[in-house]
This record gives C-alpha cells, structure tokens and sequence, in this order.
C-alpha cells in the first residue's frame, strides 16, 4: 500500500541523509521525496511516499521517530489529506498538435508556462495519480522532459503537523 | 577564556569523563596539548584505534559511565569503526571524539580526510560536525546526554582542527541542563498495558522471563531478582543479558538461544506467557519467529518503540524504562488480592526439573569428560573455581564466547563483557584493557582464542605501559573454532581456511617480548594448578595458552533452518 509520511525535522546539516540513510539501511524503498524549511526557519518539513503493508510502516515510522533530527512525523495516509504534486512536462506542439495539447493542458487545469514555436512547457498541479493520467494523455511520443516535485501533503480539517 | 581545544577537555572535566581512550594525530594535535596541560582527563594511549573503541566499550560495559574516546581524522576516525558498530550493536553508550581536518578544506580530499559523520551514521545514535568552536560546551553536554538516555549508543562529535586552534579564544560555560525538542526518551510505561501485564503473570501457568541487556543497561537486576523470586518463576538471559538474574539461582534456566540450555529452550518453547524484558527476539534468540513460541501471550517491555513487535508480535507491549516498568509492575504484585496459581506453577516447575534431568546446567554430562584431552568447557568452569566466580570476563568471539556464556555462572550484572550483537572477534582484549582501568583491583579475564586474540593482540603493549594485569585464557584449538564446527556440520569437514597449519605464534615467547607471562597447558591434570598460578601473579599480565581438544562443538545448539526453540542439537549424536 503506497503511504504519504511526513515529517516534521531540525532543518540542521546531515539532518536529510540520516533520513535517506535509515531508508536504505533498513531495506525500505523511497518513491518520492520532497523537503523545504517550513515557516519557522529552523525546522524542515519533509515529505515522502513509499510502499508497504501496515508492520513495515510501523517499523519506518518508528524508526524515523528513533532519529535525533526527527521532531514529529505524521503518516498522513492514516485520515482524510490533501496531497499534491507540481510537475513542469515540456512536450513537442506544433502543427495540429499545438491546439491538441492546450485543449487537454485546460482540462487538467495546467498552464502553458513557456512556449516556443515547436514547443509548449507546462504546469501542472494535483495528485500524483493525476500527473500521471496527464502525461498519458499527452503521449510518450510528444514528450520532450518531465520534472516532478515529488509529493507534499497536509492533513484535511482541524489536524495539525507543528510543534 | 578558553581555545576550542581547550574547552573540548574541560568540557569533559565538567561532565565527568575520568578517562579517555585514544590516539593522536595531526588533526587532533590542538587538542592533544590541551590534554597535556591538564591533570583531570587521564588519557589512555592505545595502539591501534579500534581498540580504543573497545577499550571505552568495556569500560562503560563494566562501570555503566559513558566510554569516551579520541582520535585523529582519516584513518584514526576509519579504524574506530568496527568499535563503534560493536558498541551501537549492544547499545552501549560512547562518544567518539574524531578530530577533523580544517573547515575550509572539507570536501577537498585534503591529507587524512574522511567524512567520519557520513561513514559513521548508520552506526550510531547520533552525530555533529562542530561548525563553531563556541559550540563545543554545548554539543559535548548533548552528546553525553543522548549517548547515555533512552536507548544507548555511541555518538560521534567530529571537530575539525581549526575549531580547536589555541590563537582563538571564547568565553567556556557548560551547560548544567540539556533539553532538545526533538528528543525525549521514553520514562514510565503505560500504567494501563502494565496493568494487564501484570494480571497475565499472575494467571500463568507456563511462565518464563526472559531477559536481556536493557536490563543491565537499565541497571535493573535487583528488580528483576525481586520480581522473579516473589512470582517463583523461571528466569532465563541473553547473551547479551547474563549476570541480570543470579547464574547460581535454581530459578535460573541459563542462557536461551541458538546456544542456550536445553531446558531454558524448552521451557520457552512450551510456555503460556512470557516476560520478555529489556531483549530484542534477535534471530539468535528466536530461531525460526514463525515457529517461536507458539502458545504463549507476549508481554514485551523495551525502551526502545521499534525493538517492540519487530520479528516478533507482542500481546502486551510496554515501552519504557525497564528500571520503573518494573518498579510499577512489583507494586501491582505486592497489592494483588490473588497471588500465582501455585498449583500451576508447582507443576511447571516439576516439568522443568524433568527437563533439567535429562539436559542442562545442573546435569553433570553437558559436556563428555571421559576423554584425556582437555575440553574447553571444563577450562571455563575451573576459571570460575579459581575465580570464585566472581571476576569481569571480557570474552571474544567464537566457540570460546559460548563456552564462556554457557558454563561461567555469572552472579552480578556487568560482569559478562563480550560483543553480542556485532560479534566482533578482537573486542576481547581491548575491552579487558578498559575494565582494569575502570576498577584497577578487579580481577578481570579475557576469555580468547588463538584467532580472536590475533586481531588486537598489540594491545598487549598498552597493558605493559598501564601495569594492567589482565589475565588472557586463550582456549587454544588451533583453528576457528566456530568456523570449523559449522564446515563440520554443515560441509562435510571440508576446513576452508579455518586452520593456521603451523603459523601460529609461540605465544609464551611473545609474552616474554611484552614483558608478560605466558603459561602454555597441554595436560589435563595441569589444567587447575596451572590456573591458580596464573592468577596467583595479580600484578602481571599473564597468557594462559591451553591447547584444547580441537574437536569439541558447541552444544546444545537449536536446529536450522525452520526449526523452533525445541528443536536442538544436544551433542554429536543427540537431538530433541
């Protein structure tokens, strides 16, 4: 089961490659990573996806708890969340394609960010799953480069990740 | 006003480091005159880095202080290494002080450079890079402090020479008090699961505790005596756990495990609820999990979260500090309106003496004495004859270690040293080294053989330079002992490389180099006098080589793999 953990870190040097480190040591799978300061200077909120059953995340929560840099973590696939991924996708346009790939950018609510006379780059904002649709409805044959930023997530309601 | 280097000693001074294990180096040359121009922080020069890893390990084994150790970048800070895993292994708590080139050459592959934060994280608790000299009091207060609470392990501080340069001074204040927010180790345990802990225990009719390190660390075993002896259940230890609970005691079973007592296997295999307190379920411990202990509720308390339900599903977990779980579990005893089912328990106890009959500590045939070569486990228990039982043993690793945890009956905590969890071959003498300095009267063995000792075997020439009267009993069988009973067993006695043919080092003359004694045994009539005569000398280093039969296996051992704790091997020709 894909899980959406986030952790809450002293925004301190090394802090990130323990967190990393701990995920190979242990035999765990990152799948995606993110991670900025937060609003207070000297904490990192750092965001991760990775796969599986309910006694491995235990284990990685746990373990993630373990680490001096941690401060509070959350498994944010636990309760209602919002979670969101931006990715800048730069794809082939011209011809009959141009007005093709704007149509389907506006159904998926991206932006045309750049353009050339051959090629559009365009944003894109929303769940990992819906990334993906997007870049399957573009076509491999049309795509040029992906860059995705990973997954960041937030609770839904009243629940609070801070210290 | 203080220099780095300076304040890293009084730093120590303050926090109340006796001693420190260490070798210099260019890197840490600032802080090695600080040492100089100071009395307080005695400084131990070893002869190899590696052991003054172990050195400090043994002697926070022994004394439950915080080992400390110093050492210089590149290569000083790589050879710590294996002593640092040894000690993050069996959560031992350590700080490594690696000193660091200078700040503005990081990165540059500059002479003796190595990225000791980066090389060492997977095998410690935690770690700094100091990135200013004024944060030196600070970061050696929390290193202390996090080394030594919760869960223990080493950590390393890594100070690059600049920061410890005397041309630069501050102003030095240590902190009394260190709070961080985003570490709080676990105190009490939840009042409501140890309720229900202690409502299993007295329903038991199968019970067994099964103890392990966290309860030396946790300094509990008067506790867990007291616990034990009020239910009048049977105890059994780790590896790591020997000494918690009285060896001598009838209500201990010995040892569990891959090399445990047949009826300390047995009873854990056929229990209905079990205390496991302060041990992991390490792969050692449980053989095959799926088949572990198959009708009994598990009661786990470990202060350490992710050591619970880890290779094992626990009932009723407690996370806590074994020392107030257990304090909160006796008064729920000493209050309980109904004590023990003592018919049960009665009846429990008449099946373990049947057990105990047929294998097992009090069984005069653990081991065959018919023979006129000398059988290892009859050297360990003439040791702990002529030892009164009451000597720190510091063991290496192997067939020796068993044999050493198997037949010395340890009656106090802190007096088994040895790598369990790293098993790391070498530890032994080095880890002596550090016990005589903590307790300079002891009577303190290093338990070896003829390949363990090989591996730090320069230290030797620290005990000379110490006057540390370490006594080494080296079991001698002229191969890897522990190497060459598994090519037995499982490859056809095919001995890939697990023999010296004749290399091996005439180990009296080698003494006599270091200015030591080296006693060598062959006959088995020799064997006690020789052993009184060598602890007969107090003041000197003294090497007991006895050449043991090099056919002896340790037994009993559980059967793998797929099989449960019952499952044992008993000898050559004998299985459960």
């Amino acid at each position: 089961m894909r899980r959406i953990v986030s952790i809450l870190m002293e925004n301190a040097p090394g802090a990130l490659s323990r967190v990393v480190g701990l995920f190979s040591q242990r035999g765990y799978n990152i799948d995606t990573l993110t991670v900025a300061p937060t609003e207070d200077p000297t904490l990192s909120r750092l965001t991760l996806t990775t796969v599986g059953d309910d006694h491995k995340l235990e284990q990685i929560t746990k373990n993630l708890n373990k680490l001096i840099d941690v401060v509070k973590l959350v498994d944010l696939s636990d309760g209602a969340h919002i979670e969101r991924e931006l990715m800048l996708i730069k794809v082939k346009a011209s011809g009959a394609q141009r007005a093709e790939i704007k149509r389907c950018t506006d159904i998926f609510r991206g932006q045309i960010v750049d353009v050339t006379s051959t090629i559009y780059t365009i944003q894109i904002v929303g769940t990992a799953d819906k990334l993906d649709a997007f870049v399957q409805s573009i076509g491999e044959a049309s795509i040029l480069e992906v860059v995705r930023s990973g997954v960041s997530g937030i609770a839904r309601g009243e629940k609070v990740l801070s210290i | 006003m203080l220099s780095g280097g300076d304040m890293l000693i009084r730093a120590l001074r303050d926090e109340g480091v006796e001693c420190v294990f260490g070798y210099p180096g260019g890197a840490a040359l600032h802080i090695y005159d600080a040492i100089f121009r100071q009395k307080d922080v005695k400084h131990i020069l070893v002869r190899h880095e590696q052991a003054a890893a172990h050195a400090a390990d043994g002697y926070s084994r022994a004394t439950g202080k915080v080992g400390t150790l110093l050492v210089t970048s590149g290569p000083g800070a790589t050879n710590t290494i294996t002593g640092i895993a040894t000690a993050h292994m069996d959560s031992i708590p350590m700080v490594v002080l690696s000193a660091q080139v200078v700040s503005d050459k990081i990165g540059e592959d500059a002479f003796q450079e190595t990225d000791m934060v980066g090389i060492s994280r997977p095998i410690v608790k935690h770690s700094f890079l100091v990135s200013d000299p004024s944060e030196i009091p600070s970061i050696i207060k929390k290193a202390y402090y996090i080394a030594s609470t919760g869960r223990p392990g080493p950590v390393v501080v890594d100070i690059p020479k600049d920061h410890t340069d005397p041309s630069r001074v501050f102003e030095y204040q240590y902190p009394e008090s260190v709070k961080m927010r985003s570490y709080v180790p676990a105190g009490r345990g939840h009042a409501g699961q140890i309720k229900k802990a202690v409502q299993l225990l007295l329903g038991a009719k199968r019970p067994v505790i099964y103890s392990g390190g966290g309860v030396i660390q946790g300094d509990s075993s008067e506790l867990l005596t007291e616990l034990a002896k009020k239910l009048n259940f049977p105890v059994t230890n780790t590896l790591m756990g020997l000494g918690a609970y009285p060896g001598t005691d009838r209500q201990f079973l010995g040892m569990l495990g891959m090399h445990g007592t047949f009826e300390a296997n047995t009873a854990m295999h056929h229990a209905d609820v079990i205390l496991a307190i302060g041990a992991r379920f390490d792969d050692r411990v449980t053989n095959t999990p799926s088949k572990f202990c198959p009708h009994a509720k598990i009661i786990h308390v470990d202060i350490d979260p992710a050591s619970i339900s880890k290779t094992v599903s626990a009932d009723v977990p407690i996370v806590g500090a074994v020392e107030s779980v257990l304090k909160d579990m006796l008064s729920l005893v000493n209050s309980a309106e109904q004590g023990t089912d003592q018919e049960a328990i009665g009846d429990w106890w008449a099946q373990i003496d049947e057990w105990r009959q047929r294998h097992g500590l009090y069984h005069a045939n653990r081991f065959d004495t018919s023979g006129e070569r000398i059988k290892p486990q009859e050297v360990v228990q003439v040791l702990h004859e002529v030892t009164k039982g009451d000597a720190y043993i510091c063991s290496d690793v192997g067939q020796h270690q068993m044999f050493a945890a198997q037949y010395y009956l340890f009656d106090k905590p802190r007096r088994w040293i040895n790598s369990g969890g790293l098993g790391t071959m070498g530890f032994g003498l080095p880890a002596a080294m550090g016990v005589q300095i903590a307790d300079r009267d002891a009577c303190v063995v290093c338990i070896t053989g003829e390949g363990s000792i090989q591996m730090c075997i320069q230290e030797l020439s620290t005990l000379t330079q110490y006057n540390l009267p370490v006594k080494i009993i080296c079991l001698n069988n002229q191969a890897l002992g522990m190497v060459r009973q598994w090519q037995d067993m499982q490859y056809d006695s095919r001995y890939s490389e697990s023999l010296y043919e004749d290399s091996l080092p005439d180990f009296e003359k080698l003494m006599e180099a270091y200015g030591h004694v080296g006693i060598t045994v062959t006959q088995r009539d020799d064997l006690r006098s020789k052993m009184e005569e060598c602890f007969a000398m107090k003041d000197r280093v003294v090497f007991m080589n006895v050449m043991v039969d090099r056919s002896e296996h340790v037994y009993p051992m559980l059967v793998a793999p797929n099989g449960s704790m019952r499952d044992m091997l008993l000898s050559k020709t004998e299985r459960t």
